[in-house]
């Protein structure tokens, strides 16, 4: 082929009259569409103000999402936010940790309103006092809320040592039933036998991860050492692969919803065998020698230790922290009387949690009646034979 | 190989067709601009570097531990039948008298020694109102707490000097004036952002933005605090949702339709976090703008705002009408306490 080069001047250069060589006119040509695409795509910084300034993120490091400004009922949640551009600083989420700083936008939703004169149980406490909400049915809504969490991730721990496997099948399905519909869940089982868990059919966006620990003989021991297990895990995994957890016992089974309406920084649930009693009627461990000591005047509720959770840096605390005082109490030879229940009731009595739940979020049927103002079972006992498998 | 005369031929018809679509492309643009961007007027433009301003948000102390403290056992199964919702649907707490215990929140909040900040925004003959509201402040507003009042006004002069207790600040701040109510009254969005934006956030933690015609009349204290905070007008807190004055023009960026809204919020009482209330306040500013750019004003100016943006980004914790009530009204059995009240003014002559 031979080469190009620069011709002279020709009469007949096509539609310009004189001629242009190549390279002009692909120059000219460049800055043509350059001068066009930069007014359609707004590359000229004097007319970028809308962009920027429409637009800021909220929430936690994992729940970006652009600003929406209702500038018509047409783009009420559904405006093409492809268009605005996300060019303010994302201090926000680098410096408030999502636990805290959580005001998550919820799209135009339609729901009736609530009553400020009308409360929705008086026959209960709904809010304890220091403003933690205790979650009844009738005092949420459960759209709102599944709006507010719909980029939560949540992980759900569950310990099924030796022949405690045999509950995994019925927990896994009727969680996959009940548990965060709607939302990006992550079992964690806990096992000395991983090839007993049971394969069951998982939901679009969750998953199943089996993570092998070792057992201990005594049952007490195995209780105990779940705050060990989870306290390691969610530094080693957690904190990086959900934002909530929800640590509970596995011989249970879930009846009816549990969802976003229990996710806080720290929750914890209350005993269904004392939601009535004094609080000199607790089990609290009695015993100052121990790390789990309360007085007979202290106490708000006996929480239950098969139902706890919150942000995964909130439980880290609480597994770390309990851990610790069983491994002081080991050391000193004593045991609480209810074990990590004991331990967790401790630390609940003095880092409030920011939640509550009713005892209709954990209940046994056979060893309670049924009161008229639990209005739902969400997740229930299932029946054990506890001399054989613990044995 | 092409000769020079084909060349020119294909260059001229490329450049056409990039014209051509060039041309094409703007069009469409324009056409979907005014579906997603209400044309921009650009009459006031506000200042570019507030919006690139980093807000360094102080690392958020882990929740410290309650020290022991004998206060009642909570009744889980109590009958309370007259009483106020204590809770929004989305679970934010809803404060009223007889909902928490003053004594077990100041033990959880003293330790952490927080500094609150109050705005207010006394500008013309509002300046009158300024002693009156600093004094029952200093009676009533978070006491025990380090507090720092920022008051805006257009003459500082006017500011009378309130003898404060320890540990408690007045910073007075210049503000333009404007000529219409109206327009004072919306660009205390724009204020409020730009100053936690250049000095609050490094001066307090949380902060309250409260209009200077009322007086504190009962303790106001660490219960009302909370990551955004929001108030109950007390004219409106009975009514369905349909009665609400919102802003019901669909050309405003702060329309509500007849099924939407939870309460009607007051725009005298708002606070929280400096750096939620930072957000929230930027962002009915930019509204306010795209309004304005459109030549149109809300029916309660920033109140109405202030109401549509409650809604998309609910308020963490909802302050009852004690917190923000009418003397003109009478008190019904249900609130307990007011503590924030309007004063009697002839509002005709101070708007004028």
């Amino acid at each position: 082929m031979r080469p190009e080069h620069s011709s002279p001047p020709r009469r007949n250069a096509g539609l310009w009259g004189r001629s242009a060589s190549p390279r002009l006119c692909g120059l000219l040509l460049v800055a043509a569409c350059l001068g066009f695409y930069s007014n359609v795509f707004s590359l000229i910084p004097g007319r970028r103000q809308i962009g920027e300034s429409q637009s800021s993120t909220e929430g936690g490091h994992l729940q970006g999402q652009a600003e929406v400004l209702p500038l018509s009922p047409d783009s009420h949640g559904g405006a093409p936010q492809g268009v605005l551009e996300e060019t303010t600083t994302q201090w926000s989420e680098r410096d408030c940790p999502p636990d805290t700083c959580r005001v998550p936008e919820v799209p135009r939703m339609v729901y009736p309103k609530a009553q400020l004169l009308k409360p929705g149980r008086t026959d209960v406490l709904v809010m304890t006092p220091w403003f933690a909400p205790v979650i009844w049915e009738g005092v949420f809504d459960s759209a709102i809320l599944d709006a507010q969490f719909r980029n939560a991730t949540i992980g759900l721990t569950v310990f099924a040592i030796k022949k405690y496997v045999v509950f995994l099948e019925l927990f896994l399905r009727t969680a996959e039933k009940h548990f965060m519909l709607g939302h990006r869940v992550t079992y964690y089982v806990f096992t000395d036998r991983p090839s007993d868990v049971p394969r069951v059919p998982l939901g679009e966006g969750r998953r199943l991860v089996v993570l092998e620990v070792r057992s201990y003989s005594r049952w007490q021991d195995v209780s105990m050492r779940r705050m060990e297990v989870i306290s390691a895990f969610s530094r080693r995994r957690f904190l990086r692969e959900v934002d909530y957890l929800v640590c509970v016992d596995v011989d249970m089974a879930f009846r009816d919803r549990v969802g976003a309406e229990i996710l806080a920084p720290l929750f914890g649930t209350l005993h269904p065998g004392f939601y009535a009693a004094a609080r000199s009627a607790f089990t609290y461990e009695r015993r100052p020698r121990s790390r789990a000591h309360i007085p007979a005047d202290e106490g708000d509720f006996y929480y239950a230790g098969g139902f706890f959770g919150g942000s995964v840096a909130e439980v880290l605390r609480l597994a770390s922290a309990c851990q610790q005082a069983m491994a002081a109490d080991r050391a000193d030879g004593i045991e609480a009387v209810w074990h990590d229940e004991s331990h967790l009731n401790r630390y609940l009595l003095y880092r409030k949690p920011a939640k509550v739940l009713s005892p209709e979020y954990l209940w046994d049927e056979h060893m309670l009646r049924r009161p008229p103002f639990l209005r739902k079972l969400r997740f229930v006992a299932v029946p054990k034979d506890h001399a054989a498998i613990r044995h | 190989m092409l000769c020079p005369a084909m060349r020119c031929h294909r260059l001229a018809l490329g450049l056409g067709f990039c014209l051509l679509s060039g041309t094409a492309l703007c069009l469409l643009w324009k056409y979907f601009e005014n579906w997603l961007l209400i044309s921009y007027v650009p009459y006031y433009l506000p200042c570019p570097e507030i919006f690139n301003m980093e807000l360094r948000y102080k690392g958020e102390k882990p929740f410290q531990p309650v020290t022991q403290s004998l206060y009642p056992q909570p009744k889980l199964l109590e009958q309370r039948p007259t009483e106020l919702l204590t809770l929004t649907p989305w679970l934010a707490p809803i404060v009223s008298e007889g909902t928490f215990s003053p004594e077990l929140l100041q033990r959880i909040y003293e330790p952490l020694n927080l500094t609150i900040g109050l705005t207010v925004f006394a500008v013309g003959k509002y300046t009158r109102f300024v002693e009156h509201f600093l004094e029952s402040a200093e009676r009533f507003f978070m006491r025990g707490h380090r507090v720092h009042y920022y008051v805006f006004t257009n003459e500082p002069a006017a500011i009378p000097r309130v003898p404060l207790g320890p540990g408690r600040r007045l910073s007075v701040l210049l503000i333009q004036r404007h000529s219409r109510w109206e327009e004072i009254s919306t660009r205390r969005m724009e204020t409020i952002s730009r100053h936690i934006a250049e000095r609050a956030h490094r001066e307090v933690d949380y902060i309250f933005c409260l209009d200077v015609d009322m007086v504190f009349r009962n303790p106001w204290g660490p219960e009302t605090l909370g990551d955004l905070v929001a108030a109950i007008h007390p004219g409106y807190y009975a009514v369905p949702r349909q009665q609400f004055p919102y802003e019901r023009r669909h050309t405003s960026t702060a329309f509500v339709a007849d099924d939407e809204g939870d309460f009607y919020y007051g725009g005298a009482v708002f606070g929280g976090r400096v750096a939620k209330v930072y957000e929230f306040t930027r962002g009915c500013h930019m509204a306010i703008l795209a309004d304005k750019a459109n030549g149109i004003m809300a029916a309660w100016q920033e109140e109405s705002h202030l109401n549509r943006r409650f809604i998309s980004y609910k308020p963490s914790k909802v302050l009852s009408p004690e917190y923000l009530w009418d003397d003109r009204k009478p008190q019904p059995p249900s609130l307990k306490l007011i503590r924030f009240s309007t004063l009697d003014k002839d509002t005709s002559w101070l708007r004028s």
